[in-house]
């Protein structure tokens, strides 16, 4: 398959098994998708066409599902995830104040990556803590009640990690 | 049956009808935009998109769209009422909120379904202003893709993945920012596109079109140092009459070729002479091939697959890389013919290839890409430098103030004029395969044919098969049009399934007649078999009927190729395919 040589052996193995578990059913087209995102952080071109041939389907079709459904992106993420809520709650308590001060600091846009490759943003619909809002969310870390002037402070806690890490033996 | 009433109008219709197609009965015409309905072929795009044609049902909260809602019994409509009326403007009034005002310069301008609803619907104001979509144009060889007039009616999409099964088109994004694209919204050149034009056959709007070149054309008519030759493909004489108000199935062969000269070419010549010369190496080739597995030749495969369909071609080069060596190698009549006149007749005249210009004039899309692949040119001058639509040639006749109807009729000229019927019907399903049954036979047995018309090879019907009694030798034909048809004979080859010694595929429903460079059809099919009966008819009329009894395919083999199949006629008239398979997304 000649596509495939920009595709990492582990890469394709990957997608091989796990379409293989699925019996190269293009019914299942969602939940492969889902599984390969998973392993590989996000979905590019080369992942869309390798998923294609092994369901056997045209890889416009998997591409089609991949642009409907928001969960998948074909950027990668960053290393820190950065994820704003905005769901009623935090939505009336500001949350698209802080979605445009990340924007603004970090200076991408939403469902982008920064281009050292450390920082992506997204918004998403509300994560159930209505009580801290507006909520934003590093990977697994929870902030509450974040205001504008928070922003800042936030990033420059994952800049430090960074730092810390080149610093270190 | 399922009774009802629409408009106050009672009517009993089979349970499961569309409220669409029981309005149709009581002579209730709703409007539709989206929807379309290829009657005979089986095809219906009613994806309930467009909201055009929405109707009020009695106990209903929202309006139904007619298309995809079923009747019920006693079920109670009204297609006319002042909410109707409303709601069927104010859909529409959105729709245009995002499609570019260019109407006056618009290449479907007069034929966009788009246009002829808001006039229908009455639209003289635009109440929505706001963001409208920017895409930016895709530019190919044979399809000029602006998704800026897309409106998401799909149809293009289901007769790419549907009915061709090429699967190219689709639709991607969601709400505002959906759009109907190949993959990662890639060109139409680097996907697996087969340039069928069958999309743009059915599109309502100007999304999607074929690349004009009469500018090309009219360029090279007043250039003095350029003889232009123009040869036109059979399936054109039956459909453009349409475009000058004649009812299909109108054939206009001679004021075709009247009106040719009136625009300037040189020399007007017939594809179909290069159709016979395709039968004469295409039915040698089959007989060469079935002889050799007859003995027991175990490195001859059969069937054997025409090849004059440019589409096609790219079908399997792209989805069937494995099976390249089953088509014919024959060149396609257009191919032939461009071969043909820039060395035999260049020679004639006594001119360089150079100062030569072929004009093709062809019901298709696919043929534009063609005339570019790389092996048809000789050190970089194609064989045939621009083919035209038989739209374009109607705009083209339009600009020169060429009146169609008021022509006589004329005859072609000579030597690359003269055809044979079995080169006319190359223009519909069945057709090259009865050309090549009429020569195949003959030669093979030595007998002449009892009776020319095949009527087992004819039809409509997407998928058909005969035996023709080869004397005594049953030969087995399989017939497909329309790729998703050629599709699953592909596959019973692959899987050893396949009893057919030869097979005959056409990318478009109805072979040629129906191509992406007819006149627009508009869901009206019924054209379609009348263009075939004219085909047939124009076959019935011609004294020789056979391709190897045309003299000048005979003084062509005499003077110039020796042998079909000839080193010299291989290097000329034969190809080569390639493995394209995901070379698109490389």
């Amino acid at each position: 398959m000649i596509i495939n040589t920009h595709l990492s052996e582990t890469a394709e193995v990957l997608i091989k098994s796990i379409c293989a578990r699925y019996k190269h059913d293009e019914h299942e087209l969602i939940n492969v998708l889902h599984e390969v995102q998973h392993h590989l952080g996000y979905l590019p071109e080369e992942v869309q066409q390798s998923i294609a041939d092994e369901l056997n389907i045209p890889v416009a079709k998997v591409y089609g599902v991949v642009t409907f459904y928001s969960f998948f992106t074909m950027i990668p993420k960053g290393k820190y995830n950065i994820s704003i809520c905005l769901g009623t709650a935090c939505y009336v308590r500001g949350g698209e104040l802080i979605v445009e001060e990340f924007k603004r600091r970090l200076n991408i846009g939403v469902g982008e990556t920064s281009t050292d490759g450390l920082f992506s943003l997204n918004s998403i619909r509300c994560v159930g803590a209505c009580g801290l809002a507006p909520v934003v969310s590093v990977g697994d870390k929870i902030y509450g009640r974040v205001t504008p002037q928070q922003v800042r402070r936030i990033i420059d806690e994952y800049i430090k990690i960074e730092e810390e890490l080149e610093i270190a033996p | 049956m399922v009774k009802l009433r629409i408009d106050n109008k009672e009517i009993n219709v089979p349970k499961g009808t569309t409220i669409l197609d029981a309005a149709v009965k009581v002579g209730i015409d709703i409007p539709t935009l989206c929807h379309m309905k290829l009657h005979d072929m089986n095809i219906e795009n009613k994806p309930g998109g467009c909201r055009i044609c929405v109707v009020e049902v009695a106990g209903r909260k929202n309006l139904a769209p007619a298309c995809c809602t079923a009747v019920d019994e006693g079920m109670v409509c009204n297609t006319n009422s002042v909410r109707v009326i409303n709601a069927r403007r104010t859909v529409m009034e959105l729709i245009l909120s995002d499609h570019p005002a260019e109407c006056l310069t618009c290449a479907k301008s007069g034929e966009c379904e788009l246009q002829d609803m808001a006039h229908r619907l009455g639209i003289r104001e635009l109440h929505y202003t706001g963001e409208q979509s920017t895409y930016r144009m895709d530019d190919s060889p044979a399809i000029i893709r602006d998704p800026n007039k897309c409106i998401m009616c799909r149809r293009c999409e289901m007769m790419c993945n549907e009915i061709q099964t090429v699967g190219v088109l689709t639709a991607v994004q969601r709400g505002f920012k959906s759009v109907v694209t190949p993959a990662f919204q890639h060109d139409l050149m680097h996907s697996e596109c087969t340039f069928c034009g069958q999309c743009l056959a059915v599109c309502p709007t100007g999304a999607l079109t074929e690349v004009d070149e009469t500018g090309a054309v009219i360029r090279a008519l007043a250039d003095p140092k350029k003889t232009v030759v123009v040869q036109t493909a059979p399936a054109v004489r039956a459909a453009l009459g349409e475009e000058f108000g004649n009812k299909p199935g109108t054939l206009v062969t001679g004021k075709m070729v009247a009106a040719l000269r009136r625009l300037g070419f040189d020399y007007v010549f017939d594809t179909d002479f290069a159709a016979d010369l395709t039968i004469m190496e295409e039915g040698t080739e089959l007989l060469r091939r079935l002889n050799g597995y007859l003995k027991g030749d175990k490195s001859v495969k059969l069937p054997i697959l025409t090849s004059c369909c440019p589409a096609w071609v790219n079908f399997f080069e792209h989805q069937f890389p494995d099976m390249l060596d089953i088509p014919s190698t024959a060149r396609s009549p257009q191919q032939m013919f461009g071969s043909i006149a820039k060395t035999y007749f260049a020679e004639k005249l006594g001119i360089d290839r150079k100062d030569m210009v072929v004009v093709s004039i062809m019901p298709c899309v696919a043929k534009k890409y063609e005339r570019g692949r790389e092996e048809f040119a000789v050190n970089g001058n194609p064989d045939v430098d621009i083919v035209l639509t038989t739209r374009e040639l109607a705009y083209f006749l339009k600009l020169f103030n060429v009146d169609l109807n008021s022509l006589p009729e004329e005859e072609f000229d000579q030597p690359m004029g003269e055809s044979t019927g079995a080169g006319v019907i190359f223009g519909t399903t069945g057709g090259v395969i009865e050309a090549a049954v009429r020569t195949a036979y003959e030669v093979h047995t030595g007998k002449e044919l009892p009776r020319l018309d095949f009527e087992e090879l004819r039809g409509m019907q997407g998928l058909r098969e005969a035996t023709i009694d080869f004397d005594g030798l049953p030969l087995k034909i399989g017939i497909a049009h329309g790729l998703g048809n050629a599709r699953k004979l592909l596959e019973d080859i692959q899987s050893g399934k396949s009893q057919y010694h030869a097979i005959e595929i056409m990318s478009c429903p109805g072979g040629c007649i129906g191509g992406g460079g007819q006149p627009y059809h508009h869901g009206k099919v019924e054209i379609l078999r009348k263009r075939q009966q004219a085909i047939y008819l124009e076959d019935d009329l011609k004294t020789i009927r056979k391709s190897h009894e045309n003299p000048y395919i005979q003084k062509l083999y005499a003077e110039f190729l020796g042998e079909p199949m000839s080193a010299k006629a291989h290097s000329l008239l034969h190809t080569k395919y390639f493995n394209k398979h995901n070379l698109a997304h490389k």
